[in-house]
């Protein structure tokens, strides 16, 4: 189906399931329970696994796949919300012209800054995606603010054209009517559900970003970027200008970005400079590494993994955790969470960094791997009662093992 | 004129700073042929170094001051340095005063252990690995560095002072024969550009001079001929990681006065130091301080409204411009050997 | 007129003359040999015939065109395959991908955008590339990392990758360099049944005698950068100025 093998088929729809039913996988905990602040289902939380994620599929394409290692994708994802941003200025406040607009601008950019980095590798090609991402980020703050409106950020003002705005037209971003901050709230038991449209929005395209990406890595395409991350030499003795591929991987993972910046800004009706920095460009590396490099599943994972991080470890604070080691001994209770205190709330970036070199040194397939060595650990006690052979294989070209899963 | 001159001066301590900074990268590139970008997180804890021992040496008691009163009439308490009531008010004081100089005292073994700790225990276990593990790794180590400074100091730069001898201005001009207050010169700017040509010099004539040095020197062109003469090149190239790792440091504790430290200055001088360390030439020594101070004067040159009046946001940019140019037309830099990392 | 014509190239490395004046011609399905001891330009040459390096003067033809200045990839292209001294395969890549890639270039030229086929619906290049494994007793490694293989088998797949292109010239550069005889013979063994089982035209820059008087139809004796004769094996065995370049080099 879709034009893949039946076990990606089944791999998609597994995502797709995941990916639709997110709102309510993500509440575990019902509300008002001491757990609850580890749920996660609630929108704008929900909206950032989903952009994230497809900022982090689209870096995958180029650095998992090519193993050039960008460090500038940030300016993409600046420029994808700068320009959404500008058509609601301009026009009104419906989403898709600037997610349009957003996607081919990143890829003319990309093009541009593409087209001269790629003329170098390894560590040059880094240093040179960092200069001009900085250089993106200087001038967003300084010459460009009557483009990007500086330190403010750009927004819409009252008196912008916005010369598709109806009489009845809602006033914050929307898909044809359909108001992204808008929710339909259910509540089963003491669990509530929040189901947002801006979500599901976000949610379609990542689906659909990802079943490009499949397609991608699936394709001969794909093949050909693997094949450069290898051996290059071998690459031009084969009669293949790698030049070309890795551009075009570059344009499509910043379009990719682009489009997460884009929707960014479809969700919240704000874009600054300070998405461009290259922190920005670090976070999505990290979440590319932490997930798993040149796996499909990876990035998403890291990027949810990293954004969970971010907005729910950071609330514990000493307060929580007395109240978890309660049952303690006053002493040890104390001593507990004092050890405890450095590593969370606002020291979560401590344990993220702590756990990123921790991968790097020891995981460098990322959570992808660690879940397949766990896998393989109880597949080989299994095979071992059941007899060997147990597995059905497919016909297809057996990927190399790390891009499978 | 003068303000060509006030330029160039204006950029000397920056570009002392990069040239320092990129000096220890090089060495490490160089030597271990390892991509640090834990490098700036050096550069920020030789800052912290700084702090530290301002509160060290700031560190008092409570003491009752019998001459004088709160508004209540009450005897007043004062707070008194453990160094001033040792040595006595005037000599303490000094002592506090010149607190960042005499970090450089704490700075150079906690530097050189911290350095050794980060070789041996990390960074020798990617030498094998690809650049692009290295520069993850490395930068992983930075984000743990500048969390646990921010665990301990905070997030807000923390102010730390020159001594007061160094407080006010040096009037070039007028030693030029230009009108006063023209070119004026921070004093402590002064300091700090000498003392990085002290560092930069004592560097060159350590690896010049001595036998270690000149052993290292091989082991950077060619370490595989080194290590078949039966030279323990791998213990030499760590401590050479421990010697950047306080060139990095010093290189901050003395940067506190001109600006205060905060836990992510690492960073920014990271992204530039490494653009210092390509346009100077991957691998160089020499290319690295000269494309330091080359940068830093041309950052300044590029503020001067003269300047951005023609192009608006050079200032901003010319760093980054430069690299990229230089980086397209003579990608082993400034004055890199040819085939490092040439591709 | 020779598939491969080289007239008067020089290459100098500054003082150092490389190559002095070099004119050979490799005929169409024959296997040519270019021997020499160390340091005698068989390398240089080479390089100037892949693109690598571009001779001071002096032209290259492949097939009628100039291969000067043009880039390994376009080389290729033409028809002329390169296998390494130390095999260079996609390490990372299964098998079988190795030799699909090939295939894909053969087809789509230096680039293609086919971001959305598949790979496995490539019915035809897969079958192809199966095929070939097959010919050279690969086919049970298909899913095997190519990382993975045994010297003798990256070096077998290598081959394959290029056979499989159907080039019109094999450039070989020393293949059997560093491998113990038993490996060696087996190339020899696999060269030979390539060369009998296709019509191939190869050029081997080799050390080894025991390789060259095995396969050659003709070959060419370099010396300090210039040929010294070119003739059949037979002929060449016991030419004296041969083994004056030979023993000279080993003894003086």
């Amino acid at each position: 189906m879709f034009g893949l093998s039946s076990k990606d088929t089944r791999f998609l729809l597994i995502v797709v399931f995941l990916t639709l039913a997110t709102p309510i996988l993500l509440q575990p905990f019902p509300e008002g329970s001491s757990l609850a602040q580890f749920n996660a289902g609630y929108p704008d939380l929900m909206q950032k696994f989903a952009i994230f994620g497809i900022f982090a599929i689209g870096f995958n394409i180029l650095f998992g796949l090519t193993g050039y290692l960008s460090f500038g994708h940030a300016a993409f994802l600046g420029v994808g919300s700068y320009t959404v941003v500008w058509m609601y200025k301009l026009l009104g406040y419906n989403v898709l012209p600037g997610l349009v607009l957003a996607v081919i601008v990143s890829a003319l950019f990309a093009l541009l800054i593409g087209f001269i980095s790629l003329r170098r590798s390894g560590i040059y090609f880094s240093i040179l995606t960092l200069a001009f991402a900085q250089m993106s980020y200087n001038l967003a703050y300084s010459v460009l603010t009557p483009i990007t409106n500086g330190e403010t950020g750009l927004q819409v003002y009252s008196n912008d054209p916005q010369i598709l705005m109806g009489e009845n037209s809602p006033t914050s971003p929307h898909l044809f009517g359909i108001v992204m901050r808008e929710s339909t709230q259910f509540e089963v038991g003491g669990w509530l559900f929040t189901l947002n449209n801006g979500y599901y929005f976000c949610a379609v395209i990542a689906i659909l970003a990802f079943y490009l990406s499949l397609r991608i890595f699936r394709s001969p395409f794909g093949m050909m970027l693997r094949a450069i991350k290898t051996n290059q030499t071998r690459m031009n003795y084969t009669g293949l200008n790698s030049r070309p591929y890795t551009l075009a991987a570059f344009v499509i993972s910043g379009m990719y970005a682009g489009l997460a910046g884009g929707l960014l800004a479809a969700m919240d009706p704000l874009a600054g400079a300070e998405r461009m920095q290259w922190t920005a460009s670090g976070e999505v590396v990290l979440m590319t590494i932490l997930g798993g490099a040149g796996t499909l599943m990876g990035p998403v994972l890291g990027a949810g993994f990293i954004k969970y991080f971010e907005n729910i470890f950071s609330k514990i604070n000493d307060g929580v955790l007395h109240a978890w080691f309660a049952f303690l001994p006053d002493g040890l209770e104390d001593l507990v969470v004092a050890l405890i205190h450095p590593f969370v709330g606002k020291g979560w970036h401590l344990t993220l960094g702590i756990l990123f070199m921790l991968v790097v040194i020891f995981l460098p397939g990322g959570l992808v791997e660690g879940g397949q060595r766990i896998a393989r650990l109880f597949r080989s006690k299994k095979t071992k009662t059941a007899g060997p052979g147990g597995r059905n294989r497919d016909h297809q070209p057996k990927p190399a093992p790390h891009v499978a899963e | 004129m003068d303000a060509i001159l006030l330029q160039i001066l204006n950029g000397l301590d920056k570009g002392s700073a990069y040239a320092l900074i990129a000096l220890g990268l090089t060495l490490i590139f160089g030597t271990l042929g390892v991509v640090n970008f834990a490098h700036g997180a050096l550069f920020m804890i030789g800052a912290f170094c700084a702090v530290t021992m301002q509160r060290i040496l700031g560190l008092s008691f409570s003491q009752v001051d019998p001459t004088k009163t709160d508004f209540l009439g009450n005897p007043l308490k004062v707070q008194v340095p453990y160094v001033e009531s040792w040595f006595g008010p005037e000599v303490g004081g000094a002592i506090i005063d010149w607190s960042v100089p005499i970090a450089i005292v704490m700075a150079i073994p906690v530097m050189i252990a911290l350095g050794f700790a980060m070789e041996r225990g990390l960074i020798k276990h990617f030498y094998k690995r690809p650049h692009a593990d290295q520069i993850l790794v490395t930068f992983g180590l930075a984000i743990v560095l500048q969390e646990i400074v921010k665990y301990f100091f905070g997030a807000n730069p923390i102010q730390t002072g020159a001594p007061d001898m160094f407080a006010g201005s040096f009037d070039f001009g007028v030693l030029m024969g230009f009108d006063p207050n023209v070119i004026i010169y921070p004093y402590w700017r002064m300091v700090y550009f000498l003392f990085a040509l002290v560092i930069i010099g004592g560097v060159f004539a350590f690896l010049q001079f001595t036998t270690f040095g000149m052993v290292v020197r091989a082991g950077m062109a060619d370490r595989e001929t080194v290590g078949l003469l039966g030279i323990d090149i791998d213990r030499r190239f760590t401590i050479m990681f421990g010697l950047a790792a306080a060139v990095a440091g010093l290189a901050g504790v003395m940067y506190t006065p001109i600006l205060s430290p905060n836990y992510h200055m690492g960073m920014d001088f990271l992204v530039l130091s490494f653009v210092v360390v390509v346009v100077g030439g991957m691998g160089s020594l020499p290319g690295a301080v000269l494309a330091g101070f080359l940068l830093g004067i041309l950052q300044s040159f590029a503020s001067m409204n003269e300047i951005k009046s023609i192009i608006p946001g050079i200032d901003q940019v010319i760093i980054y411009l430069i690299a990229i140019v230089i980086l397209l037309t003579r990608p082993r830099g400034l004055m890199g050997r040819k085939g490092v990392m040439e591709d | 007129m020779g598939i491969l014509e080289v007239k008067g190239v020089n290459k100098r490395f500054g003082g150092l003359q490389a190559l002095g004046d070099v004119n050979l011609s490799v005929a169409e399905n024959t296997v040519h040999a270019i021997i020499g001891p160390n340091g005698a330009g068989k390398s240089t040459l080479l390089n100037c015939l892949v693109g690598k390096l571009i001779p001071d003067t002096g032209s290259v033809m492949f097939d009628g065109q100039s291969v000067l200045g043009r880039k390994p990839h376009e080389i290729n292209q033409m028809g002329i395959s390169r296998v390494f001294q130390t095999p260079e395969i996609f390490g990372d890549l299964t098998v079988l991908e190795n030799v699909l890639i090939p295939c894909f270039a053969k087809r789509d030229g230096a680039f293609r955008m086919h971001a959305f086929e598949t790979v496995a619906h490539e019915r035809d290049i897969v079958a192809k590339a199966t095929q070939m494994l097959d010919d050279v007793n690969m086919a049970d490694k298909k899913d095997m990392h190519a990382a993975s293989l045994s010297r003798g088998d990256k070096r077998r797949l290598e081959m394959a990758m290029c056979l499989v292109q159907e080039p019109k010239l094999l450039l070989l550069d020393e293949p059997t360099a560093g491998m113990a005889r038993a490996d060696t013979n087996n190339t020899i063994d696999l060269l030979r049944e390539i060369k009998e089982k296709r019509d191939i035209t190869m050029a081997i820059i080799e050390h080894d005698m025991h390789v060259v008087f095995s396969l050659a139809d003709r070959i060419t004796v370099l010396a300090q950068g210039t040929p010294l004769v070119e003739d059949i094996p037979e002929k060449i065995k016991g030419h004296p100025k041969v083994q004056e370049a030979y023993l000279g080099q080993a003894h003086g």
